[in-house]
């Protein structure tokens, strides 16, 4: 009985964990780096549903990143709406650029699609250099709403509230959406859905004469993917406090994004929270000691390593050695 | 005579200027071993991929059990009952043996059904089909003939009205086409109509009740297979003089 439920019992004991760690005054540098680690984690988890399932790979991760954040910001700008909601409208309209992104490119195979969606990142952060309202190519600062409360309760405050400060907050806000966005993925896989990517992915003209309704199964994959793509940028104007567009559209989380779960496997949920954990921690060490050009280039010879010696990822690894 | 399961009405199929499929007008009855010949590039995978679905006819009407199949998805006419075998087999290759049969059975034939009852139908085809004890193996070990077992079991896990095989045979020896015309002939006897592509004139000519010849994208010929053999224009095709 316990054995079954040992994924949804792992999930609360690290939610319960998150939550204790921000009740123990820690340094506030640990959750501004935790938190980067585990929203890598979660765009990682969000582009396998779709590259590592589907086998359609996706460029425009930035994209839907930039429409999560912006949607927040210009809810902010429009009536300083708090948090939640943000995060909601966020993952909503990405979801809903999925969808539409979908329709128009998923009939073009492999290098194409790709090069598709890496072309809407790019419209998007032209489209928002030109937004006066949500700060155009300069930017914007936001300050985090002041005791933000949910259900009556104090969720920030220095003496009352749950949180004792927002960094705190939003960690434990991440860990969560992190911690469902690999729930999704992992229902997903191992359901009808999963299954029926997976044989997208081994033979498209095969999976549709033996029944697959493929096109459907990869609208409903873009817009998942996206709309947690989305929620996972919704949260990052709250904890950068400043964004502008070469941020929210930065192009290195295409590659990130795909080298995450590579990295660590694409066929099974697992592989991207390893292969985001690793990387994300990586680079915020990276980010503290060396440059981030020559972050990008450590990236580089990772990937080349990973795909010359273990293409199934450290998960294939592992199953290998055993 | 009853309605025909498949009527194929005046279809025509163009690659840009070239002409694959002219005008190919014939019908396929309920329970019948329908013969499909032709030389190479004559247009037989071309009616197959029509009738299947993956392209679509330029001219011409498809009508199967009742249903106009113009502009209907492939994974539509797989739900109404129609599944194809592709020539160069095509396993889901990330998947085991049955895996990959669970694939129709879990979309198509028996939607809605328990894991256990789905892995339960897949064995039974398996083992109907002699390849059970591959059941959990990855595709990529597979013999040539181990693979066409695997297309035409996951073809005929979608449990269809009408199986049409695309030269299931090529490349087997003597004895192992007769394994497949045995399986092949045994699901027939249970109800299911079948169109069957081949190049080994032998294995179509003892399976068939009746034959087509496609030439050039035209049909040339239509009877019992001993018409068929003794039919001048099919053998001027065959022979190319
Ligand atoms: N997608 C396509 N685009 C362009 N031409 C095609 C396409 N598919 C088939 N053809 C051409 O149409 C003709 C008929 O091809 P088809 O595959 O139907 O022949 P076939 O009778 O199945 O031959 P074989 O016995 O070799 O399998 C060939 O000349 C082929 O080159
Ligand atoms: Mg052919």
């Amino acid at each position: 009985m316990i054995m079954r439920y040992k994924f949804e019992i792992g999930c609360v004991a690290f939610l319960v964990l998150a939550f204790i760690l921000t009740q123990l005054g820690l340094n506030r540098f640990f959750f501004f780096a935790g938190f980067a680690v585990l929203q890598f984690i979660m765009i990682a988890t969000a582009w396998n549903i779709l590259g590592g399932y589907g086998g359609y790979i996706n460029f425009g991760t930035a994209g839907f990143l930039g429409v999560g954040s912006y949607t927040s910001i210009a809810l902010i700008q429009w009536s300083n709406v708090s948090i939640v909601p943000q995060i909601i409208a966020a993952a909503a309209l990405a979801g809903l650029l999925g969808l539409a992104i979908g329709y128009f490119t998923l009939r073009l195979k492999g290098v194409y699609f790709a090069i598709a969606t890496l072309a809407l990142a790019i419209v998007l952060e032209t489209v928002v250099n030109n937004w006066d309202f949500v700060g155009g190519a300069a930017g914007i600062s936001i300050l985090p709403t002041r005791k933000p409360e949910l259900l009556g309760a104090v969720i920030v405050d220095r003496k009352i509230g749950v949180f004792g400060n927002y960094k705190e907050f939003l960690f434990f806000l991440i860990a969560g959406m992190t911690i469902f966005s690999v729930w999704v993925a992992r229902t997903i896989e191992k359901g009808k859905l999963g299954r029926g990517l997976n044989a997208i992915k081994d033979n498209e003209e095969a999976a549709e004469s033996m029944g697959v309704p493929t096109l459907r199964l990869k609208l409903i994959a873009t817009t998942i993917s996206g709309a947690l793509m989305g929620a996972a940028g919704g949260i990052f104007p709250s904890y950068l406090t400043f964004i502008d567009p070469l941020t929210a559209f930065n192009l290195e989380f295409a590659v990130y994004s795909l080298a995450m779960p590579m990295i660590g496997g694409t066929f099974t949920w697992i592989g991207p929270v390893l292969g985001g954990l690793l990387l994300g921690t990586v680079q915020q060490v990276a980010i503290v000691t060396i440059s981030s050009e020559l972050n990008l280039l450590i990236l580089g010879v990772v990937l080349v390593v990973f795909v010359t010696f273990a293409p199934h990822g450290l998960v294939g690894w592992f199953m290998k050695k055993n | 005579m009853s309605e025909p399961l498949l009527n194929i009405d005046s279809v025509t199929k163009n690659f840009g200027g070239f002409t694959a499929l002219s005008n190919v007008t014939t019908e396929v009855q309920v329970g019948e071993r329908f013969g499909l010949i032709g030389p190479n590039g004559s247009g037989k995978t071309t009616l197959i991929n029509c009738i299947s679905g993956l392209l679509n006819n330029d001219g011409g009407t498809i009508t199967f059990d009742g249903h106009n199949l113009n502009g209907m998805k492939a994974h539509k006419r797989t739900a109404a009952g129609i599944t194809r075998t592709f020539q160069i087999p095509r396993p889901f290759h990330s998947m085991t043996v049955m895996d990959n049969l669970k694939i129709p059975i879990e979309f198509v034939s028996g939607t809605g059904a328990s894991q256990a009852a789905i892995a339960e139908q897949a064995m039974s085809i398996l083992e109907t089909m002699g390849m059970a004890e591959k059941a959990h193996q990855e595709t990529s070990g597979l013999t040539q003939i181990e693979l066409r077992k695997l297309e035409l079991a996951r073809a005929i896990a979608a449990k269809p009205k009408l199986l049409i095989s695309d030269e299931a045979m090529a490349g087997l020896t003597g004895n192992e086409v007769d394994e497949v015309l045995e399986i092949l002939i045994s699901f027939n006897e249970q109800g299911m109509t079948i169109i069957m592509i081949e190049h080994i004139m032998r294995a179509v000519m003892q399976f068939s009740h009746r034959v087509i010849c496609l030439d050039a994208g035209e049909l040339i010929a239509e009877g019992k297979p001993d018409e068929i053999v003794k039919d001048k224009g099919v053998e001027r095709a065959y022979l190319g003089v």
